[in-house]
């Protein structure tokens, strides 16, 4: 355990070499569905981001004033769950309120965000790794940034594939379990680069 | 303290907290104050609180667009066009909307949230649909899977329509369905017994109102019903009319003939009544309008059976009900006044009917149907 690891450092590691998507494959549901299409995924990427900073936040607040002082971690799941539920919801009324643009690209991902899993991934990570409050942060934000640059990758990538001779029997689902593997490998070349456990 | 009471006590705690909060932000956040709904450049205003979707706003109003799903995106029935700026269309929209509609700015009702005066146009016979709460009176079975359900409406009392129109009927939740839904019915009764609603309903397999009226519904029993809705009418043209129906598709029928015999309507038209059914068991009301047509000389009457059994000693005309039309279009109805196509039924036979009247020279846009599910 590193606990004193640079609230700097883990954001950009967290994006990069230790990316949520890619080395712990958190989050693959909506990551396959909705990178078919490149609009989408920047606006599904972007509510992970904003929902994922703001409950990693609240979760380690709940985390250390609630749930560690009465040892109630066996709770954590169930605690962790109604705070991102409630964390969307609200975000989803504030937005529609604030932003009827943001709105339309952003808000409407927000009810498949409530059971992303690298959202809840996210947070148990930073109750197993005991970061701090700024470390939780940037490591929210920074794994919500990397949750999105993975998709827009994804999306980038099946922007080709869709108009390439894929074989018939690739087409779809296959060639884009395919391009994520590589996608994962190539990742994976970053990992131990920075250490972040 | 203990852990047993400790562990709910917080998950509870935590949870009521959130929703306290949640409630609170929406009470805030959502409050979008008074708002003004002009329907149809001014001939309706509705003063009302904002904060939730059109449909349902309309609805506590008094006025019903008709929905079938009961306002969550699911039917695309309760379409409006909006004249007023209400931001773009939704996602959760797109799939119901026509290139023509999007054009047209048409949206979906139950989708478009009301945060400031907004200007639609409806139809105007919506302003007429009422919500009626009405009592089972007689359920009579009249094959083997179709009902024939008469209902008197409580409040309002009577109801104004025109032979033709749908009626929606509310079915509450029951057994495994948890939520209210709405199924549109024609009504089979006529416009001048103004009291009663009688309605055709076939048991669908699997179906959640079908099923709820065949298996649930006693005489007795109130429910509640919303309509008049619908454009499948007779038109007033000294036309003769062509109608094919099969199943429970005799409701819309049943209340234009016996309507047009009792007030004298549109006198100048010849009526051709078709009627396809598989097997006796599937045919029903034959005495009553084989009786109509002795009575009626401009009411001509032809039930048909695909599938009759030797032992059902079966006299009218066989064959599927297409290839009964084509014949008679062809050998014995009088085309000197022109013809119209009226039919109702499944999809697949209003598509197989069309296909035959249109090969017998009658125009698609003198060709109404009511399709249904």
């Amino acid at each position: 355990m590193t606990p004193l690891i640079n609230p700097v450092t883990l954001f950009f590691a967290s994006i990069f070499t230790s990316n949520i998507l890619l080395s712990n494959f958190l989050g693959m549901c909506s990551f396959i569905s909705i990178s078919k299409d490149w609009k989408s995924s920047f606006g599904l990427g972007m509510a992970v981001t904003v929902v994922m900073t703001i409950t990693a936040a609240i979760s380690w607040v709940v985390l250390f004033y609630v749930i560690t002082p009465l040892g109630l971690e066996y709770l954590s799941f169930i605690v962790f769950i109604v705070v991102i539920a409630a964390v969307v919801q609200i975000l989803e009324m504030v937005i529609d309120r604030a932003s009827p643009a943001l709105y339309l690209s952003l808000g409407i991902f927000l009810p498949l965000i409530t059971v992303n899993c690298a959202i809840l991934g996210a947070i148990l990570f930073l109750q197993i790794r005991s970061y701090n409050f700024l470390q939780s942060v940037a490591f929210g934000a920074g794994s919500g940034l990397g949750w999105w640059l993975a998709i827009m990758l994804l999306a980038a990538i099946r922007e080709r594939t869709e108009k390439s001779p894929v074989p018939a029997g690739l087409k779809g689902p296959g060639i884009t379990m395919i391009t994520i593997g590589f996608m994962a490998m190539a990742f994976i070349g970053f990992s131990g680069m920075i250490a972040v456990q | 303290m203990n852990p047993i009471i400790l562990g709910p006590l917080v998950v509870a705690g935590s949870a009521a907290l959130l929703a306290l909060v949640i409630s609170l932000v929406d009470s805030v956040v959502n409050n979008y104050g008074e708002v003004t709904i002009d329907i149809n450049h001014g001939k309706k205003l509705f003063k009302v609180n904002g904060g939730s979707a059109l449909l349902g706003t309309l609805a506590s109003q008094g006025l019903f667009v008709p929905s079938a799903c009961g306002g969550r995106g699911s039917c695309g029935a309760c379409k409006a066009r909006v004249l007023s700026d209400v931001g773009p269309v939704l996602p959760t929209e797109t799939p119901y909307l026509t290139p023509q509609e999007l054009a047209d700015n048409v949206r979906l009702s139950c989708q478009v949230k009301l945060k400031k005066d907004i200007a639609i146009e409806l139809p105007e016979e919506l302003f007429s649909v009422k919500k009626f709460k009405a009592t089972v009176e007689t359920i009579r079975d009249l094959t083997y899977d179709i009902k024939e359900m008469v209902f008197r409406l409580d409040d309002p009392e009577s109801i104004a329509f025109e032979s033709g129109q749908y009626v929606q009927i509310v079915v509450p939740a029951y057994g495994d369905i948890k939520e209210e839904v709405q199924r549109a019915y024609s009504m089979s009764s006529r416009p001048g017994d103004s009291g009663r609603v009688e309605l055709l309903v076939r048991l669908v397999p699997g179906g959640i109102a079908t099923t709820y009226v065949h298996k649930f519904l006693k005489e007795g029993d109130s429910m509640e019903l919303v309509g008049p809705f619908g454009e499948f009418r007779v038109h007033d043209t000294p036309t003769t009319m062509v109608c094919v129906a099969g199943g429970s598709g005799m409701a819309p029928f049943k209340s234009m003939f016996y309507d047009m015999r009792e007030r004298g309507t549109f006198p100048e038209k010849e009526i051709w009544y078709f009627f396809g059914a598989r097997t006796t068991r599937d045919m029903f009301y034959l005495d009553e309008l084989r009786q109509l047509e002795k009575e009626w000389p401009r009411f001509h009457f032809v039930p048909a059976l695909s599938e009759p059994k030797p032992e059902e000693n079966w006299t009218g005309d066989t064959g599927l009900i297409t290839d009964v039309l084509d014949r008679y279009i062809k050998d014995r109805v009088g085309k000197d006044k022109g013809l119209e196509g009226y039919l109702c039924g499944s999809p697949g036979m209003i598509n197989a009917c069309i296909a035959v009247m249109t090969n017998n020279g009658i125009d698609q846009s003198n060709i109404y149907f009511d399709k249904f599910a």
